[in-house]
């Protein structure tokens, strides 16, 4: 592999699929994801990996296909984004329930109605409460490396549980950037071999997966997915850690940006942080001290590290790309509900920004820092950044 | 090699059934038949079963966590994609068997649905499975109706068969439409081995499996496989029913292979359909109304037409396959 490469986020996220090289991807395509599972159509095509590859009839049997295909002891992929992840969603619990190391990049594309194609965050948060980890990249490089780390953190014994990766739609996944992919062989030795504890195909050993488990074992199972989440908590900064080693890029639950001594803080998630750390650095060379909080690990949501990272500001604005009908944003609920207990709370104000693609601008993310700064935050009032009167 | 009764015996005396009793289906139903026959069959000529089943009776009633009647591996996914799951299994395999992770040994997949997962939610992962030519068995066994939920009308009910979605009214004589034709539906596939077969005769049944494990492709068997309870007959009566329905032309035994339609029984003579329809308390509703003549003399117009295109069928596409590969 050269050291850099300049592509779009689709063909980053397909060429970490590349080296990983699993055993069974099974994919339809959807707009703003279908140029991935293209790219790694041509991969197979060529036979650069030799892979199965599934092309199904549509999501929810692509979903189905990644269960069998995982219960049978493969390490499987697919990759969908908004209507295909909703008609997925049946199944999107079903795996997670069965504790099957799935990965997916999601293309973050706005869910009907009515129809678009564009980016905002309502398909993640459609699933937030799915089972599955989710992981979130503000760039080509990011998406690369998360789809890799997916793989080892989903795959770990005691987690066992499918992840998302989520990338921005077109603004990642077409958009070209300049990458640094690392080496066939030291991603294959990073993801290692996938080795189930009990696969289907086992034929000496036969498993019965997917009882009907009613009332008295259905809630302990929920249990041990949320112990599992758990451990997926404890076991990420191993893997980050591990990651780090073979590529000098450090991740984190979070991503602080100039957090150290900010006092007017944004949070947001994947590619608009780029733009948020634009807008940090003018305010920054106006003397004032803004920060950005942008979470890397969404699912387990990552509480005690926000407080820890907020506890003490001045003002927090949060910032979502999809909203929640007749309540609070999800990520500015869930940065609300960490700050709970912080010993300095500090203001706090809801944005929503972005919706179905409309471009996001250095003047309104301005703005929401202004409010922060000229004390101007609503700690219950949704406001809307960008929208039309 | 044709499956032997001596081959089954020399199995079942040896060897764990690979679906076993102590599942929870109602007493005289005829899915458990099925599963039984199907799964001794792959067993019994060397094949490794890997089971998929859908949503229903047999997978709610055989696998009640932390039991399970399955001796062979099992998965149950969802109510509409076993298809879909099982082929997601078949790929598996042999990406696994490809890269040396597993042993090539002679694993079958089979996927088992009842007829609101075939004929209605689950059509089209099974159109798409079908189409990309993965190598399973798919058996429908078909009660003509939802069960596990009470008796509600599916793809699959009769005309003029009592439902609690399309019930028997003053108004209404039920279900207006006829079933659909699933078989003649797998068929427009074209590379496919597909077949129908009945509980009353189970070596056709195994005959039938053996054919559709032996064919490196997708194979369809619909077997018709009464519910006792909602049929409202007596526990022993299923198979005697599935007769009837032979005899009758209700259900004719047929396969097709790709593109060659053959009829695998031929009574000498039927009986009249009718003779099927009074027998079953699920048309109870409907005999006892004015138009119910009416409606048995169209289902046997039906029937009789039926009968005579699959002859002229098998007539017209013999020794004339469409394709040589799937």
């Amino acid at each position: 592999m050269p050291n850099k490469l300049a592509v779009t986020g689709a063909k980053a996220v397909a060429i970490a699929m590349k080296q990983i090289n699993p055993d069974v991807v099974a994919a339809y395509p959807i707009t703003p994801q279908t140029p991935i599972v293209q790219y790694y159509a041509d991969f197979v095509a060529d036979g650069l990996v030799d892979t199965v590859m599934v092309p199904v009839e549509s999501e929810h049997s692509a979903m189905s296909a990644v269960v069998g295909s995982a219960a049978a002891g493969a390490r499987t992929m697919t990759a969908t984004a908004a209507n295909g992840l909703a008609l997925m969603t049946e199944i999107v619990y079903i795996a997670a329930s069965y504790r099957l190391p799935v990965v997916m990049p999601i293309v973050n594309r706005a869910l009907s109605g009515p129809i678009n194609i564009h980016c905002d965050h309502s398909d993640a948060m459609l699933v937030r409460d799915s089972g599955w980890l989710q992981l979130f990249c503000e760039d080509h490089q990011e998406a690369y490396d998360m789809t890799l780390i997916a793989t080892k953190i989903s795959e770990k014994d005691d987690v066992l549980l499918p992840t998302m990766v989520n990338l921005d739609g077109f603004i990642t996944s077409h958009g070209v950037d300049i990458f640094e992919p690392l080496d066939d062989g030291i991603v294959k030795d990073f993801v290692g071999k996938w080795e189930p504890k009990y696969p289907l195909l086992n034929i000496e050993k036969p498993v019965t997966l997917g009882s009907l488990d009613l009332f008295d074992y259905y809630y302990e199972h929920h249990m041990q997915q949320e112990a599992a989440m758990k451990k997926a908590y404890e076991l990420l900064p191993e893997v980050f850690e591990e990651f780090e080693k073979i590529s000098g890029r450090k991740y984190d639950f979070l991503d602080l940006y100039k957090m150290e001594d900010a006092e007017y803080v944004m949070v947001v998630l994947n590619s608009t942080a780029s733009t948020a750390k634009y807008v940090v650095d003018e305010l920054r060379d106006k003397g004032i001290k803004a920060g950005l909080l942008k979470p890397w690990v969404f699912t387990p949501f990552p509480k005690k590290e926000i407080k820890e990272a907020l506890n003490g500001k001045k003002a927090v604005v949060v910032l979502d790309r999809a909203m929640s009908f007749g309540k609070e944003a999800p990520l500015y609920s869930l940065v609300k509900s960490a700050l709970y207990d912080a010993e300095q709370k500090p203001k706090m104000g809801s944005y929503i920004y972005g919706l179905g693609g409309r471009d996001v601008t250095t003047h309104q993310l301005h703005d929401a820092f202004e409010d922060a700064i000229n004390d101007k935050l609503e700690l219950n009032e949704q406001k809307y950044l960008g929208l039309r009167d | 090699m044709p499956l032997n009764i001596k081959q089954l015996v020399d199995y079942v005396d040896k060897n764990d059934w690979p679906f076993t009793q102590g599942h929870r289906l109602c007493p005289g139903c005829n899915a458990p038949m099925v599963a039984k026959w199907a799964t001794l069959t792959a067993k019994a000529l060397g094949y490794e079963p890997v089971v998929g089943a859908a949503t229903g009776c047999l997978e709610v009633s055989t696998t009640i966590y932390p039991f399970t009647a399955w001796n062979v591996p099992y998965i149950h996914n969802a109510f509409e994609n076993v298809a879909a799951t099982i082929t997601g299994a078949e790929a598996a395999y042999r990406s696994l068997v490809n890269r040396g992770k597993v042993d090539n040994k002679k694993v079958k997949f089979i996927a088992f649905a009842g007829d609101g997962g075939t004929y209605d939610i689950g059509l089209q992962a099974l159109s798409g499975a079908i189409e990309r030519g993965h190598d399973f068995v798919y058996v429908l066994y078909d009660n003509e109706g939802y069960m596990n939920t009470g008796n509600q009308r599916s793809g699959s009910t009769p005309t003029g068969a009592d439902s609690t979605t399309e019930p028997v009214g003053k108004a209404k004589a039920g279900k207006l439409q006829f079933k659909k034709s699933i078989v003649d539906i797998i068929a427009g596939h074209e590379g496919v081995y597909a077949a129908t077969a009945s509980t009353s005769e189970p070596m056709d049944f195994m005959k039938k499996m053996e054919k559709a494990l032996e064919f490196e492709g997708p194979a369809f068997i619909a077997v018709l496989a009464p519910c006792v309870r909602f049929w409202r007959i007596p526990e022993s009566s299923g198979p005697e029913m599935t007769k009837l329905a032979v005899e009758t032309k209700y259900w004719p035994l047929w396969e097709y292979f790709m593109g060659e339609y053959k009829v695998t029984k031929k009574p000498r003579n039927f009986k009249p359909v009718s003779d099927y329809v009074t027998k079953l308390g699920r048309f109870n509703k409907l005999l006892k109304r004015d138009d119910s003549a009416e409606v048995i003399e169209e289902m046997q117009k039906y029937v009789n037409a039926k009968w005579d295109r699959l002859l002229a069928l098998e007539e017209i596409s013999k020794d004339k396959p469409l394709r040589t590969k799937i």
